[in-house]
């Protein structure tokens, strides 16, 4: 095999592309990623609940938004990692895209579950409604069908190449909802309120705030990173024991 | 420490919001590494029964290219 430093950059992507070599890397990331995201989440969950400040207005239900908004924006980056995976898997037909873009699914849908449930419970004492029929909760409510519709897809099709060329123009034709859900608190009238931390103008929020936000969704995101890896791992051995039952049952 | 867990007033919002949390984040993790283990077991078991050609398996892995 030649040396990585002999190989132009698209044949270097494309060895990454390879099953076998992600097992290898995966593998040997996998323990880095489980001792970050345990860190993370632990200082995350110390900040937000001992050290952030109660606002003045919200009083300590603000609490809630540092398990809210890290959920909706993982809801939203999940399903953007499976659109681009499925583009990927439409396109170059890359070994590992169609994977990524299955493994992704089920965890993009317990977030957006979440930012669903949690947004419930911080809607009923500070609107005074569980649910209201506006375009922000809406679209985040069709984000959550469009999930289950995509992992629905993939169970009912029993061949995976089939499977996954179904269900990746499922992902890219619902992709479409995310640019809705994101500027829905702009061009409709919402309950919702609008962005706070990526604005034009910076984060309209108290720094104190901010930070317990921040190591919250980034401890979020790792948590995402690391479950998929090992959601990609497992979907690979499922390839590996569905094709040696059809070697058996061939010979 | 009463107060804390009072949450002002709100504890009945504020601790559901990270019990969920807590419950959902937990229950795809562990299923997501026991799924993993159960596939890792199949497939050593399945090498097993065919010892003769392991490699290929492993190179069979990826959808067709």
């Amino acid at each position: 095999m030649t040396a990585m430093s002999d190989l132009t950059a698209s044949q270097r992507l494309q060895a990454f592309a390879n099953p076998a070599r992600f097992m290898a890397l995966s593998d040997r990331l996998l323990p880095a990623c489980a001792v970050v995201t345990c860190l993370l989440l632990a200082a995350g969950l110390y900040l937000s609940l001992f050290v952030s400040p109660a606002d003045y207005q919200q009083g300590e239900t603000v609490r809630i938004m540092y398990i809210h908004v890290p959920s909706a924006w993982l809801a939203m980056f999940g399903y953007m990692v499976m659109a681009g995976a499925s583009a990927v898997a439409l396109v170059f037909r890359h070994p590992l895209a169609d994977i990524a873009a299955k493994s992704a699914a089920p965890i993009g849908a317990a977030f957006t579950f979440l930012a669903l449930v949690t947004g419930s419970l911080w809607g009923r004492p500070m609107w005074g409604t569980w649910w209201v029929w506006d375009a922000r909760l809406t679209s985040m409510l069709i984000l959550f069908f469009l999930y289950l519709g995509y992992m629905a897809l993939w169970a009912t099709i029993e061949e995976p190449v089939r499977a996954g060329r179904a269900a990746a123009v499922l992902a890219l034709v619902g992709s479409i909802n995310v640019p809705i859900i994101h500027y829905s608190v702009v061009w409709w009238n919402t309950l919702h309120q609008p962005a706070s931390v990526f604005r034009i103008d910076g984060p309209a929020i108290a720094s104190s705030m901010l930070m317990p936000l921040g190591v919250m969704a980034l401890g979020f995101t790792l948590f995402f990173v690391t479950l998929l890896l090992v959601r990609m791992r497992a979907e690979i051995f499922r390839r590996r024991v569905r094709v040696l039952r059809l070697a058996r049952t061939e010979r | 420490m009463q107060n804390f867990f009072a949450m002002g007033g709100y504890a009945a919002f504020v601790w559901p919001c990270y019990a969920i949390a807590a419950l959902v984040m937990a229950g795809i993790a562990i299923q997501s590494v026991m799924d993993f283990r159960a596939q890792q077991r199949l497939v050593r078991e399945l090498d097993k029964g065919k010892a003769a050609r392991p490699r290929a398996a492993a190179r069979e892995a990826g959808p067709d290219r």
